[in-house]
């Protein structure tokens, strides 16, 4: 096994940051990183889009989420300099006050949010929650993993159960995905 | 976090071949448990490989009429992969048990056989653990430790921690085989039980994968077809590790196999314990759990993993 010293050595010597080039919302960013700088800090800290959140900074609540090429992810467990040629979409590229996406005006007119600090995260999983179902994405709670999926109460707690609240408006967060769930199918039929 | 170098490599061999060249280097695809570590310094590497872009990422039939997942297929796409969902239900289920989307969009095939256990004194830095530090001692066997969640077969005086994955489980019931290549070359294949190590006196290691070895891919065998299930118990209905989860694959001629998950350091199966399904659950968990050395606080999972067969079972 090769001794502490030897790794302290390489820790000193070795470069240990990275450029890259990320594209944020549209965006195009140059950036020169720490190796260790998560997508999240690079968010907040170096391009100050502090929309998404950091909670627990390790994967568990949801508030840091975000899209990277359509998918939602946690960007606190992923390094930033590992998404060059990404898309990556945060919540400040969902909608702003003048041009609210749907499922921002829900959770305002449904009360979806006391303190406000999960809602960024909660909306991205949100709408991905709804895009998951129209896909065809089955969940753990799906009945028939081959036949249609039926937006519920169940199937949307089920999907959404990594984003934490600790205020607790689950109640009402269920309301504004089922609102706007219905929005949509209302939509598509007309 | 510890600083470390970073750098890509886009060709899986030529990955393993750097891996075993630089000391105390590291491969990192989806990154969700890795990080995760790196964050708490129980892993510390010196140095990361990003493999993501080695294009190990389809999902193919095999000439077996079975299917080769390659080991960057996020745990999303295997999971809703139509050829799985159709032929290989239990991978499906299980994959949909485990984490939250968000985790799953992101974690790899190869990633979620390599994810480390959840033994809470594995995470806590400040209690001895012989996975962290080998020869600090286990805190786990400790008087009065919290041992709830944690191993009951298979275990041994130096660890007593699960593998957490509930991927590996339905994957061992499938009769997987895990592919790689290392820093030669040269590729093999392992079975799910080949693959996995109890903890003996070094709990540290794992798996077999010889120091640069990368997985490459699992190759499922042809469908085996007949009703599968996976049913998982735990302490919320989402979003958490498995107190036990059972794996069942029951096939038109009677027969069937059975994996647990939650009770040991590895999927755990035993053919004897298969040949006894048409007996019930009862036959099968004597088989499959003799020799078990629960703790008093996890014993209630013995008991607990008879009845979720025996659940399994009588569903309509």
């Amino acid at each position: 096994m090769t001794s502490t010293t030897t790794f302290e050595k390489h820790r000193e010597s070795a470069t240990t940051r990275s450029a890259v080039v990320l594209s944020i919302n549209g965006q195009r960013h140059e950036l020169e990183l720490d190796n260790r700088t998560t997508l999240l800090d690079t968010l907040r800290e170096h391009l100050k889009l502090t929309g998404s959140k950091k909670g627990c900074d390790l994967g568990q609540c949801g508030a840091c989420t975000v899209y990277i090429n359509g998918e939602r992810v946690n960007a606190c467990l992923t390094l930033a300099i590992m998404h060059q040629d990404d898309e990556i979409t945060t919540i400040e590229g969902v909608g702003d006050v003048e041009h609210m996406d749907p499922m921002q005006q829900a959770f305002i007119d449904n009360d979806a949010f006391q303190c406000g600090y999960c809602t960024p995260g909660q909306i991205c999983s949100a709408r991905a929650t709804l895009d998951e179902i129209r896909a065809g994405i089955p969940s753990h709670v799906t009945k028939e993993l081959n036949g249609p999926i039926e937006i519920s109460d169940e199937e949307i707690r089920e999907r959404m159960s990594g984003n934490l609240c600790r205020c607790g408006a689950y109640a009402n967060i269920l309301k504004a995905i089922n609102q706007v769930a219905k929005d949509q199918v209302a939509k598509e039929r007309s | 976090m510890k600083a470390f170098s970073y750098e890509r490599i886009d060709d899986a061999a030529q990955a393993a071949a750097r891996a075993f060249e630089v000391p105390g280097a590291k491969f990192i695809a989806g990154g969700t448990n890795l990080l995760d570590l790196m964050k708490h310094e129980i892993e510390v590497p010196l140095h990361l490989i990003d493999i993501t872009q080695t294009g190990l990422d389809d999902i193919t039939e095999t000439d077996e009429g079975g299917v080769r997942i390659g080991a960057l297929v996020s745990n999303t796409a295997l999971a809703a992969n139509e050829r799985i969902r159709r032929d290989y239900p239990v991978l499906s289920r299980a994959l949909f048990s485990g984490a939250s989307t968000q985790l799953r969009n992101k974690a790899s095939t190869g990633g979620n056989l390599l994810q480390r256990t959840r033994c809470p004194y594995f995470y806590d830095t400040a209690m001895p653990c012989n996975k962290r530090e080998p020869g600090a001692g286990c805190a786990a066997l400790d008087e009065g430790a919290d041992t709830r969640q944690l191993g009951v077969i298979g275990t041994s005086e130096h660890c007593i921690a699960t593998h957490p994955s509930d991927m590996a489980v339905a994957l061992r019931v499938l009769d997987a085989e895990v592919e790689t290549i290392n820093p030669q070359g040269q590729t093999r294949r392992l079975t799910l039980d080949e693959f996995y190590r109890l903890p003996g006196d070094t709990p540290d290691v794992e798996n077999v994968l010889e120091p640069g070895e990368i997985i490459t891919g699992v190759v499922l065998p042809a469908p085996v077809g007949g009703r599968q299930q996976y049913y998982k118990v735990r302490d919320r209905a989402s979003y958490a590790f498995a107190l036990v989860s059972v794996a069942l694959i029951e096939t038109d001629d009677g027969k069937g196999r059975v994996a647990l998950g939650g009770v040991a350091h590895k999927p755990w199966r035993r053919d004897e314990a298969d040949a006894e399904l048409g007996n019930g659950a009862k036959a099968v968990m004597t088989k499959l759990l003799d020799g078990a050395r629960p703790t008093d606080e996890n014993a209630y999972k013995l008991t607990l993993a008879e009845r979720t067969l025996a659940a399994l079972l009588a569903k309509e």
